[in-house]
C-alpha cells in the first residue's frame, strides 16, 4: 500500500444526474473547482448547469459519452481536473479506467484497480472473504455425490437447506428440505426432476434463507492502514433486485450483531487492501447469522442514510481519502443518531409494469412548509428541476428523497409526510407507489425481506377503492375549479350554479383516471354540490358507486403552496391538493389519490345506435351473413351483408350481444323496413 | 369614476330592525320557491319518477352547461290564483346557458296537472316567448303537457295571447332567425303537437314521448280504432315514419344531450356591442340592502345606497345631481355592462321628469342600456304644480321611457303607484325584464290615498243627501279597500299574474341584472326614434 498526498483543486464528477450534483455540492464547499461532463442529450441537464465547467463527451448512448474513458480522461486533462469522482454505475468500478487514470497522473476518487478487480470476480472474492473469516452461506458444492454424505452435509449445515440441480435453473430441481427425516425424499424428487429437465442429477445444497434481509455495510479505509465501518443499511424492499427504500441502520440490530459485521466488513474490506468508500452486501438471517454476498467497491446510491445518521460527509470523506489524508474520524468517535429513510423516485410507471417513462418535468417541487416538515428533516437529492426533460437514454431515477428522524417511526412519518409534499407533473414516477410502500402496514411493522414487493403484490398493485372523504375532497377541488372556469366576463360564464331565491347547486362526475374512456356508470360518481351562498359550506350528495346517497357538509380552505385545508362533517383535514389538468390529485401522509373530474354535461350519454339499423333500408338482396346464430359478437361487429341500388350496406352489431335468428339468407330479397335479423344485446350497465 | 360612499351605520337600530323585517320576507320568499320548486306533489312525482322521467328542474339542470346559472321568469306564477295548486303555473321558463349560448327554456311540467295549460301557463309560455324575441334568444321547449286544460277553454283558446299565439310565435321567431327547438319528453297532444312540429329541429324519447293531434280516446271515438299511445304517435313513428321528430333520444339525459348538441351547432353570434370594462364586485357589500330598505315603504332612504350596492365597484357617475335631485340619474357598470341609471329618490317634481327624459335621450343616442329602479308614489300634485304644467313635463318622461330602444330593465324596489309606474318604465312600457324585491308594492294609488280618495267622494254623496257620516263610519269604509289593496298591490298576488318576471332577493339584484344585460347583448341595439314631446 502506498501513501502518498496527492492535493487537487479542481474535481471532474465522471457522472450525471443526482450524484453528479451531489458531489458538486461537497466538492464545492471544500473549495474544489467542479467539473461536469455530458452527453448531448444531457447538454442541458442540471448538472450541468450547476459545475463551474463543463466539458461534451460525445453522443447521447452512454458507451460513447460517460462510458467513454479516453473521452472522459480527455475532459480532465482540458480543463486541469486533478482528480476525478466517478459517483456510481457508469466507470465507478472499471479498473481499466482507474489503471487509465493512473498513468495519466489524476487521481481516482474510488479503490485501487486491484481492489476493484478483487471483488469483480465473485467466486474467487468469495474464497478471499473465506479465508479472511468473512461468513459465507453455507453448502456443499462438491462432487460426491453419495446420499448419505449429501445428507450428512445438510445435517451440517443445518435445515432448511435448499437443494438445487447443479446444472440448474429455472426452478426446476430446486427443493426446499426442512428436515433430515424429509432429506432423502427430496433428493429423490430433485434427482427425477433434474435428470429430465437437464439430463444430469448432480446436486448442491446450499443453507435456504427463510426471510432473507438485505444488509449492507458501510466501510472507510485510507492509504494509511485504518479501516472503519459507519455502520449499517437495510435495503430489503427491493423490486427484482432494484432498492426502493433504504434505511439506517437497520432494525432489530443489535450492538453485537452490529459489531460483529462491522468488523467481518472492514475484515473483507481490508483483505483486498481497499482504500475509500464501500459497501459490503450481507444476508441477514432471522436467527441472527449473516453471509457475505459481495462487496460493491464505490459510494452507494442509498450511502445519505448513513450520513443522515451518523452526520459525517461520505464524499467529503472520499475526497480527503483520495488526497492522501487520514480517515476523519476513527471508530470510537462514530455513533447513530436517530433514524433515515431514503426512497428512490424513479421516472416509471408502476401502473404498466414500471415501464421506464419520459417526458418533460412540468413542475418538479418539494412543499416542506406547505406539509408542515423542516428544512433538516428532509433533503432531496435530485437531478432534476422544474422544466427538465427526461430521456430515455439514462437510468430512470430522477431523485431520492432522504429523511431523518429521532427513531424509525418519528422517521416513517416523516418519509410519508415528504413524499406527499413531492410534485412531480409531467412525468410519470414512482412516487404514489413509494407511498403505497411506505404506509404499508408491513412495512412500518418491519416485515421486512427482499421479498417484501412480491409477497405483498396484492395490496400495493390493487385497483383504487375510493372513499367517501377522497371522492368528497376530490368534489370540492373540482367543484372550485369549476366555478373558476370562465372563458369570459359574461356573467353567464360563471358555474357557480346560481338560481333565484334558492341555493346554488353544481354537479360533478368523478372517476378513476384509469376509467375515463369507461362510460359504464358504475364507474362514475356524481357529486352534487349545493350552498347557501359563496361563503357558505357545500352540502355534498353523493351518487353511485359504493358512496351512493351519502351526504355531508364540506368547506375548502386554501393554505400556503398546494396545502389545503378540507373539512367534512366538521372533522378537519389537512392535504396537499394539486390539479394535473382534470385530475385532482390528493396526497397525505397516508398516501396518494388520484380522481380526474369532468362536468357532468360532459358526459356522453352515447349514440345508442337503435335496432333500426338491423332492418332493411330499402329494397334489395341479402349477400352474405358474416356471423352465426349465437356466435357472441362485439359492438360494431358486421353481421350481414345486403345490396340495394349497387350499393352494399353492411348491418353491424348494435352492441355486444349475439344474433337470436337471421330472418332472410343469403340470395334472399329483402322489401324495405324488414327485420332482417333479431339481435340480443347484453344486459349493460351503460345506461345510466 | 366617482366612487358612492355610504351614510349607513350598520349597527344602528333601525338598520336591525330594518335587516330583520327584510331578511324575514326573502326567507318566505325562498321557502315559498322551494315548495314551488317540488311541482306538482309527492304522488304525482312518485308517478313520473317511476316513468324514468327527470323532474322538470332537472331537465333544465342537464339541459345547460354544467354550474351555469339559470334565470327563471315567474315561478311564483299561478300562485294562490286557482282554487287548486298549480306551481310556477305547470312550466317552468327561463333563460340558462346552453353549448355557450343563453337560451330561453319553456319546460312543462308534468306533475302540475299533467302539464295542461291554464290560463297563466299560457300567459308565461307566451311571455317567455316574447323575452326570447325581444332578446334574440334560441328557444327550447321541452314539451310534456296535455295540452289546454279543458275546463278553462275560454280562457286559454280563443283570444290573441291564448294557446295559438304560441305557435304563431314559433314560426315568427323563426321567420327572425331565432331558432326554435323542441324535445318531446312525453305527450304533446292536440295544439301541443304543433310545438315539436313548428320547431325548427325536434327530438323524441323513446317509449316517453308522443306526438299526436288527437290522441288514443279521441280516435276510438271519432273512427272506433283502437291504438295504443306510442303506436299512434310514438317516437319510432316520428322518427322512422312520420318526420315529425328529427332525432330519436333513448331517455331524457340522452334527449336533453341532444339538444344541446342542436344548440352548438347554431352558429351562433350575439349582435350586442357595447365598450365593456372588466366586471368589479361593489365595494360596499349587497346584502347590506336589508338593513337599508327593510320593508317600510314610508321610511325614506337615499337609493344612491341602493345603486353603491349593486353597480360595479359601486363606481357611480351621476348626471345633474343638483337638479330635479328627487330622480337620481347617472352612468354606472353592471358586471362589465354599461348602464345608464334612473332611480326614484322622493316624488316626482317637473324638474326631475325633465331630467329623466334628458338622460334617456343620452342613454338611447349612445345606445346605453337603461335600469330603472323604481320607488315612487307618484307625481307631485297640487295647484302650484299643475299650473307649472307638470302633466307635459311627466308626459316628456313617459315619450322618452316608451320609445327608448335600448335594453330597459325596471326593478321595483319600492313602491309603484299611478303615473309614477309609467314614467318608470313600469310593465306597459315594455322593459326587457321586470322584477320586484319583496318590500315592493304595485297599485294605481297607495291603499290609504284610494280609501282616502272613495271615502271622500262617499262623503260628499251622503253629505249631499243631507245625512251623517261619523268617523268611526269613515274608518269602516276605509278599511276594507285598504286590505283590498294591500292584497293586491302584494309582489306575489303580482308575480302570480305575470305582471312581473320575478320576485327576487335585493341582494341577487346586481347579478339578476348583469344576467339580463347579458342576455339582451344577443340582440341588436336598435336607432331610437322620439314621439313628439310636448314642451
Amino acid at each position: 500500500m502506498t501513501t502518498k498526498m496527492n492535493k487537487f483543486d479542481t474535481l471532474l464528477i465522471a457522472n450525471r444526474g443526482e450524484i453528479a450534483c451531489r458531489v458538486m455540492r461537497t466538492a464545492r464547499r471544500m473549495g474544489l473547482k467542479t467539473v461536469a461532463v455530458y452527453s448531448d442529450a444531457d447538454a442541458n441537464a442540471r448538472h450541468v448547469r450547476e459545475a463551474d465547467e463543463a466539458v461534451r463527451l460525445g453522443p447521447a448512448s452512454a458507451r460513447e459519452s460517460y462510458l467513454n474513458v479516453d473521452a472522459v480522461i480527455e475532459a480532465a486533462k482540458r480543463t486541469g481536473s486533478g482528480a476525478i469522482h466517478p459517483g456510481y454505475g457508469f466507470l465507478s468500478e472499471n479498473g481499466a479506467f482507474v489503471n487509465a487514470l493512473d498513468a495519466a497522473g489524476i487521481t481516482f476518487v474510488g479503490p485501487p484497480a486491484s481492489a476493484i478487480a478483487a471483488m469483480g470476480d465473485k467466486s474467487a472474492a468469495k474464497e478471499r472473504m473465506h479465508n479472511a473469516g468473512v461468513p459465507l452461506v453455507p453448502g456443499y458444492h462438491g462432487d460426491d455425490q453419495d446420499d448419505g454424505l449429501l445428507r450428512a452435509e445438510a445435517d451440517k449445515i443445518g435445515y432448511p437447506v435448499m437443494l438445487k440441480a447443479s446444472a440448474g435453473g429455472g426452478g426446476k430441481g430446486m427443493r426446499v428440505v426442512e428436515s433430515t427425516e424429509a432429506f432423502q425424499a427430496a433428493l429423490d424428487g430433485c434427482r427425477r426432476e433434474s435428470k429430465a429437465a437437464f439430463g444430469d442429477d448432480r446436486m448442491l445444497i446450499e443453507k435456504y434463507l427463510v426471510q432473507p434481509r438485505h444488509v449492507e455495510v458501510q466501510v472507510f479505509c485510507d492509504s494509511h492502514g485504518n479501516g472503519v465501518y459507519l455502520f449499517e443499511r437495510d435495503c430489503s424492499v427491493q423490486r427484482r433486485h432494484q432498492k426502493v427504500l433504504e434505511e439506517a441502520p437497520a432494525p432489530g440490530m443489535t450492538p453485537e450483531l452490529r459489531r460483529e459485521m462491522g468488523e467481518a466488513a472492514v475484515r473483507a474490506a481490508q483483505e483486498i487492501h481497499y482504500v475509500g468508500a464501500g459497501t459490503v452486501e450481507f444476508l441477514l438471517d432471522v436467527d441472527g447469522s449473516f453471509f457475505f454476498m459481495e462487496m460493491n467497491t464505490r459510494l452507494q446510491v442509498e450511502h445519505p442514510v448513513t450520513e443522515m445518521i451518523t452526520g459525517q460527509d461520505l464524499v467529503e470523506w472520499q475526497l480527503r481519502v483520495a488526497m492522501g489524508e487520514p480517515l476523519p474520524l476513527n471508530q470510537e468517535a462514530l455513533t447513530i443518531t436517530g433514524h433515515s429513510f431514503e426512497a428512490r423516485l424513479y421516472a416509471e410507471d408502476p401502473e404498466q409494469d414500471f415501464l421506464p417513462a419520459t417526458g418533460t418535468l412540468e413542475r418538479f417541487a418539494l412543499d416542506l412548509a406547505g406539509a408542515g416538515l423542516a428544512p433538516d428533516q428532509v433533503r432531496l437529492d435530485s437531478g432534476v428541476e422544474s422544466g427538465d426533460v427526461v430521456s430515455m437514454h439514462y437510468d430512470p431515477m430522477l431523485a431520492k428523497l432522504i429523511v431523518h428522524g429521532a427513531d424509525r417511526d418519528a422517521a416513517l412519518a416523516t418519509l410519508n409526510r415528504a413524499l406527499a409534499a413531492l410534485d412531480v407533473q409531467g412525468v410519470v414516477t414512482n412516487r404514489a407507489f413509494l407511498q403505497r410502500l411506505a404506509t404499508h402496514p408491513g412495512f412500518k411493522h418491519l416485515e421486512l425481506d427482499t421479498r417484501f414487493i412480491e409477497r405483498n403484490e396484492a395490496t400495493l398493485f390493487a385497483p383504487k377503492a375510493y372513499r367517501l372523504e377522497e371522492y368528497a375532497s376530490a368534489a370540492l377541488i373540482g367543484l372550485g375549479q369549476l366555478a373558476r372556469e370562465c372563458e369570459s366576463d359574461s356573467p353567464w360564464d360563471r358555474h357557480d350554479g346560481f338560481r333565484l331565491n334558492a341555493p346554488h347547486t353544481i354537479r360533478i362526475a368523478l372517476c378513476d383516471p384509469a376509467r375515463v374512456q369507461d362510460i359504464d356508470s358504475a364507474a362514475v360518481v356524481v357529486v352534487e354540490g349545493t350552498r347557501e351562498s359563496d361563503a357558505a359550506p357545500w352540502n355534498l350528495t353523493l351518487h353511485g358507486g359504493n358512496v351512493d346517497g351519502a351526504t355531508l357538509t364540506a368547506r375548502l380552505q386554501q393554505l400556503d403552496g398546494d396545502a389545503v385545508a378540507v373539512t367534512l362533517n366538521g372533522h378537519r383535514r389537512r392535504l396537499q391538493a394539486r390539479r394535473d389538468g382534470h385530475v385532482v390529485v390528493l396526497s397525505d401522509p397516508a398516501g396518494e389519490t388520484r380522481l380526474f373530474w369532468r362536468r357532468i354535461d360532459a358526459i356522453d350519454h352515447g349514440h345508442h345506435e337503435a335496432e333500426s339499423t338491423l332492418t332493411a333500408p330499402m329494397h334489395g338482396t341479402v349477400v352474405t351473413l358474416l356471423v352465426t346464430p349465437e356466435q357472441r359478437v362485439e359492438k360494431g361487429m358486421p353481421l350481414m351483408v345486403m345490396e340495394a341500388m349497387k350499393m352494399e350496406h353492411t348491418m353491424t352489431a348494435p352492441a355486444d350481444g349475439f344474433v337470436e335468428t337471421f330472418h332472410f339468407a343469403a340470395g334472399d330479397t329483402v322489401g324495405q323496413g324488414d327485420v332482417l335479423l333479431d339481435f340480443a344485446a347484453d344486459a349493460s350497465g351503460d345506461q345510466p | 369614476m366617482s366612487t358612492l360612499t355610504t351614510q349607513v351605520n350598520p349597527r344602528s337600530d333601525v338598520f336591525q330592525a330594518n335587516e330583520d323585517a327584510m331578511r324575514a320576507e326573502v326567507m318566505k320568499l325562498r321557502e315559498l320557491t322551494a315548495a314551488i320548486s317540488q311541482g306538482g306533489g309527492e304522488k304525482a312525482r312518485a308517478r313520473h319518477e317511476s316513468r324514468g322521467k327527470l323532474f322538470v328542474r332537472d331537465r333544465i339542470d342537464h339541459l345547460i352547461d354544467e354550474g351555469s346559472p339559470f334565470l327563471e321568469f315567474s315561478a311564483l306564477a299561478a300562485h294562490n290564483v286557482y282554487e287548486s295548486d298549480v306551481p310556477a303555473a305547470g312550466v317552468v321558463t327561463g333563460i340558462g346557458r346552453v353549448s355557450g349560448v343563453e337560451c330561453v327554456i319553456v319546460a312543462n311540467d308534468a306533475t302540475v296537472k299533467g302539464g295542461t295549460y291554464f290560463p297563466m301557463t299560457v300567459k308565461k309560455h307566451i311571455r317567455a316567448q316574447d323575452i326570447a324575441r325581444k332578446h334574440r334568444l334560441p328557444c327550447i321547449y321541452l314539451v310534456d303537457s296535455g295540452g289546454a286544460f279543458l275546463p278553462r277553454q275560454d280562457e286559454v283558446f280563443p283570444d290573441r295571447d291564448h294557446f295559438g299565439r304560441i305557435f304563431y310565435n314559433q314560426a315568427t321567431m323563426s321567420a327572425e332567425g331565432i331558432p326554435q327547438i323542441a324535445v318531446v319528453m312525453g305527450s304533446c297532444t292536440a295544439g301541443g303537437a304543433y310545438v315539436p312540429a313548428m320547431a325548427d329541429e325536434s327530438i323524441i324519447v323513446k317509449e316517453q314521448g308522443t306526438i299526436f293531434l288527437g290522441g288514443p280516446p279521441l280516435v276510438k271515438a271519432a273512427t272506433g280504432e283502437s291504438i295504443s299511445a306510442e303506436d299512434l304517435g310514438g317516437a319510432d313513428v316520428h322518427a322512422k315514419k312520420s318526420g315529425v321528430a328529427d332525432y330519436y333520444a333513448e331517455n331524457d339525459a340522452h334527449a336533453l344531450q341532444l339538444a344541446r348538441a342542436c344548440i352548438s351547432r347554431l352558429n351562433w353570434q350575439k349582435r350586442g356591442e357595447l365598450n365593456m370594462q372588466p366586471p368589479k364586485p361593489p365595494k360596499l357589500d349587497p346584502s347590506e340592502l336589508y338593513g337599508i330598505v327593510g320593508t317600510d315603504l314610508k321610511k325614506p332612504y337615499d337609493v344612491r345606497e341602493v345603486i353603491a350596492r349593486t353597480v360595479d365597484n359601486s363606481d357611480f357617475d351621476e348626471f345633474k345631481r343638483y337638479y330635479g335631485d328627487t330622480l337620481v340619474t347617472g352612468f354606472a357598470h353592471i358586471h362589465g355592462y354599461p348602464v345608464g341609471i334612473v332611480a326614484n329618490n322622493g316624488v316626482l317634481f317637473s324638474e326631475s321628469a325633465v331630467k329623466g327624459a334628458h338622460f334617456i335621450e343620452l342613454c338611447a343616442q349612445r345606445k346605453i342600456p337603461l335600469i330603472f329602479l323604481q320607488n315612487i308614489t307618484g307625481f307631485m300634485v297640487g295647484s302650484k304644480y299643475e299650473h307649472e304644467g307638470i302633466a307635459k313635463h311627466g308626459a316628456k318622461l313617459v315619450t322618452a321611457v316608451a320609445c327608448a330602444k335600448v335594453p330597459k330593465f325596471t326593478v321595483l324596489i319600492g313602491g309603484s303607484f299611478g303615473a309614477g309606474n309609467y314614467g318608470m318604465c313600469g310593465r306597459a312600457y315594455d322593459p326587457n325584464l321586470l322584477f320586484m324585491w319583496p318590500n315592493a308594492r304595485i297599485s294605481v294609488m297607495g291603499g290609504e290615498q284610494a280609501a282616502g280618495v272613495l271615502a271622500q267622494v262617499k262623503r260628499e254623496q251622503i253629505e249631499r243627501d243631507g245625512r251623517e257620516w261619523s268617523q268611526a263610519e269613515e274608518e269602516a269604509f276605509k278599511q276594507p279597500t285598504r286590505e283590498q289593496y294591500e292584497h293586491q298591490g302584494h309582489p306575489y298576488y303580482a308575480s302570480a299574474r305575470l305582471w312581473d318576471d320575478g320576485v327576487i332577493d335585493p341582494a341577487q339584484t346586481r347579478d339578476v341584472l348583469g344576467l339580463s344585460l347579458a342576455a339582451a347583448m344577443n340582440a341588436e341595439i336598435e336607432e331610437t326614434r322620439f314621439g313628439v314631446f310636448r314642451m
